[in-house]
């Protein structure tokens, strides 16, 4: 019997699970399962490019095959399920549900189902709210907005920020509610919040931050956000950016810790068992490099870096060997693109204490700022803002020289 | 081997030139510049970069 590994999952980390298990050797069945019904695509360009790019009639299809991954060539025989969710698994069985019945047996599970975005706890009204996170969340908003469209922005993350940045070269008319006093402040601090925070205002987007949204009003459809003190936002579409839930759900029953994603060992086995992996953002392991604490990380460089862990370790188990690999320690990096400045971050700006402008200054960012983060005096990451890319190995090269690996 | 880069596409992020320094490397002007008909034990390191390419601007060809 050729053994079988489930994907449960296809976008990115699925993709590449099923791409390293090939490119390592494993002559066995993948099956991919994925609850879209489309081929893993490519998210981040949903907030911008793909909004920019489209008018309003483009369809979930197009903008999900404009950018659909190319697997790699040796990713062969791997067989995709689309359009359904997992809906539950048996571990000790070794089985996996789908929506529709199907029970798919296996020998090894790889768990790629990422996140989803959380919403307002407000039910009503349902019209003219959306999210940006896949394919059909990106058409249904497109369809909606345009010159003079009045657009909320509840939440001011990266995926609100640069949302906000898209609607506004749109020419809609763009408030960015945040309850935090700066934007993106998980991901870059309070300094550099604030000065992104003066970047956007000055490109004319109105934020009001320190408020959070209160009630939502309209009759079926939503026409105004009233915020903590009162203010009424008369708006046409609200976008909701307010964090995410991981999509753990379907593997409810089997006595796993799903408060937090999936707890993962290094070699990203799910709470020590040796045929259930995780990958990408869901997965939560500790990365030697900075210290011992098991996080979730949110980056679009994780999924690749994960899935080739992952794939190693289920081909391990399978065969029987030990898996002889040095500690698994990727490097988190994002990018981030918001009028005309192009963030490059390497490591992990959050868990810094202490934050130093190392060139340039925060008070002109077109021109090029760079910021080093440190924790107990250690390099944990950097955040580039318009630096030539060709001086990004030097600054990517501080966090890599200073590690906590031992 | 073949690499092509559609320069439509590719925004400069630099990720490449981490990836597989052999092939790709970033220029005092930040422009992409790489090594269009690499040696054949470059395969991994190209496929490492066509996969950290965050627009899938990089294409192999045998």
């Amino acid at each position: 019997m050729p053994q079988t590994v489930v994907v449960v999952g296809a976008s990115l980390g699925g993709l590449r699970a099923a791409e390293q298990l090939r490119a390592q050797g494993f002559g066995g069945s993948v099956v991919v399962v994925g609850d879209e019904p489309h081929l893993p695509y490519n998210r981040p360009p949903l907030s911008k490019e793909s909004l920019l790019g489209s008018g309003p009639d483009v369809t979930a299809e197009e903008l999900a095959a404009g950018l659909a991954f190319r697997p790699r060539a040796s990713a062969t025989g791997i067989e995709w399920l689309l359009g359904q969710p997992a809906a539950s698994a048996d571990l000790r069985a070794r089985t996996v549900t789908l929506a529709d019945g199907t029970v798919l047996p296996y020998d090894a599970l790889v768990v790629a189902t990422g996140l989803r975005p959380r919403r307002l706890p407000q039910a009503e009204p349902a019209a003219g709210r959306h999210v940006v996170r896949t394919a059909g969340d990106a058409a249904r908003l497109r369809r909606e907005v345009g010159p003079g469209t009045r657009a909320v922005v509840v939440g001011a993350g990266f995926i609100g920020c640069e949302t906000a940045a898209t609607l506004h070269t749109l020419g809609c008319d763009v408030v960015v509610v945040e309850p935090f006093p700066v934007p993106m402040v998980r991901g870059v601090g309070t300094d550099v919040g604030a000065a992104l925070l003066a970047h956007h205002r000055g490109a004319g987007v109105r934020f009001i931050t320190g408020q959070g949204v209160s009630e939502l009003r309209g009759e079926g459809r939503v026409d105004a956000v009233v915020l903590d003190d009162g203010t009424v936002i008369v708006c046409d579409v609200v976008v909701e950016s307010v964090g995410s839930h991981c999509n753990t759900e379907w593997l409810a029953g089997n006595g796993l810790d799903l408060s937090d994603g999936l707890l993962c060992d290094n070699d990203l086995h799910v709470e020590g068992r040796p045929d259930v992996v995780a990958v990408g953002d869901i997965a939560r392991f500790p990365n030697p490099r900075f210290d011992d604490v098991p996080r979730r990380v949110e980056h679009w460089s994780i999924p690749g870096d994960s899935a080739r862990r992952a794939a190693s370790s289920v081909i391990a188990h399978l065969s029987g060997e030990p898996l002889e690999a040095p500690p698994f320690a990727p490097l988190p990096a994002f990018w981030s693109d918001q009028f005309g400045l192009r963030l490059q971050s390497f490591g992990s700006p959050g868990l810094a204490d202490s934050v130093e402008v190392a060139e340039g200054s925060l008070d002109r960012l077109t021109d090029g700022a760079a910021v080093v983060y440190r924790r107990s005096g250690a390099t944990v990451g950097v955040l580039l803002v318009n630096i030539p890319v060709a001086r990004h190995p030097h600054y990517r090269s501080l966090v890599l020289a200073s590690d906590q690996l031992v | 081997m073949k690499v092509i880069v559609d320069m439509n596409l590719c925004q400069d992020h630099g990720q490449c030139a981490i990836a597989a320094p052999e092939v790709f490397r970033m220029d005092e002007s930040s422009r992409l510049v790489f090594e269009a008909e690499p040696d054949e034990s470059m395969r991994q390191y190209v496929e490492d970069a066509i996969d950290v390419c965050p627009v899938q601007a990089i294409f192999l060809e045998d």
